[in-house]
């Protein structure tokens, strides 16, 4: 395999002086909710380590993944695609196109063979012999299980790559399955990162802490990183509070709306969706949709489009004891994702010998 | 066939070689472009075919219609926002449910910043490596850049040579590098480049800017919206109550600290619009005074809604006032009603889709969508491996919309062709002022027309409109404090949020100026729930296959006669392609009541 410069290297290369590199060090710890003393470790592997190579996939979506990730403010996208990445195929910014642009994926193939890193945005249909979402004039079903037999490792980005989202919604028309579900995708560790879209800062942060450490984040036995998804929005949403009095929101925009009062009983479905948007927030901790007046619609979950309406009011919370009863419902979500749990234990055992391996070296 | 003369006036000839482009890139969603080009290497021939198809509107089918506006935003996240602005007009069009001012405000201020976002990011981050040569940059005197900056652009405060040294810099080392990333396999030999360098490294110095930039103009998305991406909306309102000084307000959606923090962005965007991206687009623009072609249906044939109001509700305020031009007859602009059947139909006959009789067309309303993937007897290829596609057959996933059975072209061209020849003051004198500037900068003594009509000119209205908006935001935000001022501080009309408040069948229509021209949704509701759902989408107008009469659409009609340096190198092409601004998931949504018919799974 070539020899890849290192994060380092590049930054350095690219003009960007030692001390703002150390500042984007300690930027990316603060990220990944590390303490400031992890700052020099992270700008140890990023002066070692290599960079990677992505091929980043596009199949039946609305590319507002994409959209999210070009938000992100630390590190800032620019420097990701600069600096961090070597972003080589990604039909949404790439400037080749037709031919010019798919031969790009046999080159990497042929460079870069279980180095890099497939990045799946939107998933593949199976009705209409795949056509329904076509690429270089073949299903992109080909496309996606050709490139995951040659990659490292696979990002499921979204809900969408990671759950099937809206196109999945019932009745489903063109068949369309998330990567992990994909008849023929390559036996490889998915580490699915969910949302619509997920939060531009989470998936930065993903990418940082895969580089920075070598090996897959820790998973949940859904296959999503810990460090983002192991905590519901309701956890630790700054209306919690109100929640416990018994102050809700009756109807939107009455007086309790105007308070900032929990918003459960108009439908919002925090107490079951486990995610990073009442803690990291949105579009650099900008705010979040519940700050902003309307609830969670739970778009981080596993068919969260056919649970009922958005506006209904959960059932089976109970205002104390809450923790149990979204526990069920947490447990019942990943009995439905089932077909899926065999890559998922793959993913883990990999991340086990990943982190084993890791430990013998140091 | 040999040739072929359209209704619309285009002399198809596909005797010529053959040019396939799959994937076209830098757009949003999937799409296809082949083309025939002569001997002279002109463009005699042009088939746009969408090569993604998701089915939301089967799915929307049954569902509540206060979640619509969550299922139809996920049409497209590039455009994130105005296909749920677009439901909940719909809806509350059905339901005769008026929304207050301050809502109206809001929702106003949300569409013109996607207006914004949408096309800055276009025109750096999709549109201008079709101009742009990075490469081109690294020979590029920084002194001579810091002038060019000082001239177009005087304004902007990043302009000094060793700020352009430091990017050049930095290209130069990541060029070096040998990982060129998103700029590998680009045509950057090829002549259709015309930029002296040091405008490619003013280019390339603001798609980096913009790049920073983008990510906070949607912040008003987040405050109003609470995220961005697909920001939140509610049928009767906005969801972000007001509450300026009374308890908690601290923890309010809205106060002072956030409407502050929102007029921040406002005055970013106004900035950016005013000191970068007009002068970018004029001195590019000069740079290629002799590449003015492109124009296809816009010089022709256009179609908006009209947006902007300053009344809510009443047309007549449209600051953007809508209707059609055919013909490139500016004296005659006739209006255009989404509730007549006979004005907007969708036709399938070149579509991947079935209709009982595929010589007619059907309105929205009573729009059918039965997914019929097959090929004509001239493909060359299979059925799963399409070398090259037979237009004379279906050949795409698009629909073919048409007013009254005319092509027509959609977008920021279409709305300022109409808003000019209507007589707009705003518009008239943007226009003015830009043509002087082409002028000026190119050494030419060019009428609007010439100008506008062209694929740079589809790319200069988009940022006219950009501009445009920037200052309608500064006129919504002192409008909406103005109305907190004088005590109005409602944001939801919830009197008919209860099903139970509702008529037995209603139907209502809902129109918005997407970024990519005229959106509309048509919604039926039946005992609550949603009895069908039809999107006709700007792409879809735009990328329309042919009709039954034989018209071509707007990306088609575009290519016609456009000459490119090199048959293999699709510069010309994609240039001309993403001066629409392709979204191709919002235009191969689609599906009606009939859908739920055809799911038969056959798992591969």
């Amino acid at each position: 395999m070539a020899k890849i410069e290192t994060f380092y290297e590049v930054m350095r290369r690219q003009g960007i002086t030692r001390r703002s590199f150390l500042k984007y060090c300690s930027l990316t710890a603060a990220s990944l909710g590390l303490s400031p003393a992890f700052a020099p470790k992270i700008a140890h592997a990023m002066e070692t380590k290599p960079r990677l190579p992505v091929l980043w996939l596009h199949g039946l979506e609305c590319t507002c993944c994409s959209e999210s990730f070009i938000r992100s403010a630390h590190p800032l996208a620019k420097d990701v695609i600069l600096s961090m990445l070597s972003l080589d195929y990604d039909d949404t910014i790439m400037a080749a196109a037709g031919h010019q642009a798919e031969s790009i994926i046999e080159e990497t193939i042929k460079k870069y063979d279980g180095e890099f890193l497939l990045a799946v945005e939107g998933n593949a249909p199976l009705n209409q012999d795949g056509m329904s979402m076509i690429i270089a004039g073949k299903p992109f079903s080909e496309q996606l299980n050709h490139v995951s037999k040659h990659c490292k490792a696979i990002i499921s980005w979204g809900s969408c790559a990671s759950w099937g989202c809206v196109q999945a919604a019932s009745p489903n028309p063109t068949k369309a399955v998330p990567t992990h579900n994909h008849p023929g995708i390559a036996n490889k560790p998915i580490i699915k990162v969910p949302g619509c879209p997920p939060i531009a800062e989470v998936m930065t942060a993903v990418i940082a802490y895969m580089i920075t450490f070598e090996k897959i984040p820790e998973l949940d036995r859904q296959g999503r990183p810990k460090m983002f998804y192991s905590q519901r929005i309701h956890d630790k949403c700054y209306r919690r509070p109100h929640f416990d009095a018994g102050q809700f929101v009756e109807e939107y925009d009455d007086e309790y709306a105007r308070k900032g009062y929990c918003l459960y009983k108009v439908g919002c479905k925090g107490p079951t969706t486990y995610n990073a948007c009442s803690t990291i927030r949105w579009n650099e901790g900008t705010s979040f949709p519940i700050q902003a007046g309307h609830g969670c619609i739970g778009c981080s979950e596993d068919g969260f489009w056919d649970k009922g309406s958005f506006y209904d009011r959960l059932s089976g919370i109970h205002q104390f004891g809450v923790e149990s009863n979204a526990d069920e419902v947490g447990g019942t979500a990943a009995a439905i994702v089932g077909g899926a749990v065999a890559v998922h234990a793959a993913a883990s055992a990999i991340q086990r010998a990943t982190r084993k391996s890791d430990g013998q070296g140091e | 066939m040999s040739v072929i003369t359209t209704p619309n006036g285009y002399n198809l000839d596909n005797s010529g070689q053959r040019v396939v482009i799959d994937p076209v890139t830098r757009i949003e969603g999937h799409m296809r472009c082949e083309v025939n080009v002569d001997s002279n290497n002109v463009i005699t021939n042009a088939v746009s075919t969408g090569t993604m198809w998701r089915g939301l509107e089967v799915i929307l089918k049954g569902r509540d219609p206060r979640d619509a506006w969550a299922f139809v935003e996920r049409i497209c996240g590039v455009c994130t926002g105005c296909h749920a602005l677009t439901s909940v007009r719909a809806v509350e069009d059905a339901l005769d449910i008026q929304i207050p001012k301050n809502a109206f405000l809001i929702r106003e201020m949300m569409a013109k910043t996607l207006q914004v976002h949408d096309h800055v990011v276009h025109f750096y981050h999709l549109h201008a490596l079709d101009w742009v040569n990075p490469v081109n940059a690294l020979k590029a005197d920084p002194k001579a850049t810091s002038k060019l900056q000082q001239l177009t652009g005087p304004n902007h405060p990043l302009s000094s040579p060793g700020y352009f040294r430091d990017v050049q810099t930095r290209i130069r080392k990541f060029i070096e590098s040998g990982q060129l990333g998103p700029f590998k396999n680009g045509y950057w030999d090829n002549p259709a480049y015309k930029l002296p360098p040091e405008a490619d490294l003013m280019a390339v110095a603001h798609y980096l800017e913009a790049l920073d930039l983008q990510k906070e103009f949607v912040k008003v998305h987040t405050v109003f919206g609470g995220k961005n991406p697909h920001p939140n909306y509610l049928v009767g309102g906005v969801p972000c109550a007001i509450n300026m000084d009374g308890d908690m307000s601290a923890g309010a959606p809205l106060n002072m600290e956030r409407l502050n923090f929102v007029k921040a962005r406002i005055d970013e965007m106004k900035a950016f619009n005013d000191n970068v991206y007009i002068p970018d687009v004029l001195a590019i623009a000069s740079f290629y005074k002799k590449q003015l072609w492109g124009g296809g249906l816009g010089a022709k044939s256009v179609m908006d809604y009209g947006a902007y109001p300053t009344v809510n509700y009443d047309k007549s305020t449209d600051q953007l006032p809508g209707g059609v031009i055919l013909d490139d007859n500016w004296d005659n602009v006739m209006e255009i009603d989404p509730r007549d059947p006979e004005q907007v139909q969708e036709f399938v006959n070149h579509s991947w889709y079935k209709y009982p009789d595929e010589n007619k067309g059907l309105h929205p309303w009573d729009g059918i969508t039965e997914p019929n993937y097959e090929l004509g007897p001239d493909t060359k290829g299979t059925r799963t491996n399409i070398q090259e596609i037979d237009e004379n057959a279906k050949y795409s996933w698009i629909k073919a919309p048409r007013w009254r059975g005319h092509a027509v072209e959609v977008g920021p061209l279409s709305r300022y062709t109409l808003a000019y020849a209507q007589g707009s003051k705003y518009v008239q004198e943007q226009v003015h002022r830009s043509v002087a500037a082409f002028n000026a900068l190119a050494g030419t003594d060019l009428d609007a027309k010439p100008i506008l009509q062209s694929t740079i000119g589809r790319t200069l209205a988009r940022a006219l409109e950009s501009q445009y908006c920037g200052d309608m935001l500064v006129d919504d935000w002192n409008s909406l404090i103005g109305n907190i001022k004088a005590g109005d501080t409602a944001t939801a009309n919830m009197e008919k949020w209860d099903p139970a408040t509702w008529p037995k069948e209603a139907k209502g229509v809902g129109v918005t100026a997407a970024p990519r021209g005229g959106l509309g949704h048509w919604i039926k509701i039946k005992d609550g729930k949603i009895e069908n759902y039809q999107c006709v989408v700007p792409s879809t107008w735009n990328g329309s296959p042919r009709d039954p009469a034989g018209n071509i659409g707007a990306f088609e009609a575009s290519l016609m006669g456009t000459p490119v340096e090199r048959a293999d190198e699709p510069v010309e092409i994609l240039r001309n392609l993403h001066s629409f601004d392709p979204c191709l998931a919002c235009s191969t949504h689609v599906m009606s009541e009939e859908g739920d018919e055809i799911v038969s799974a056959k798992v591969r």
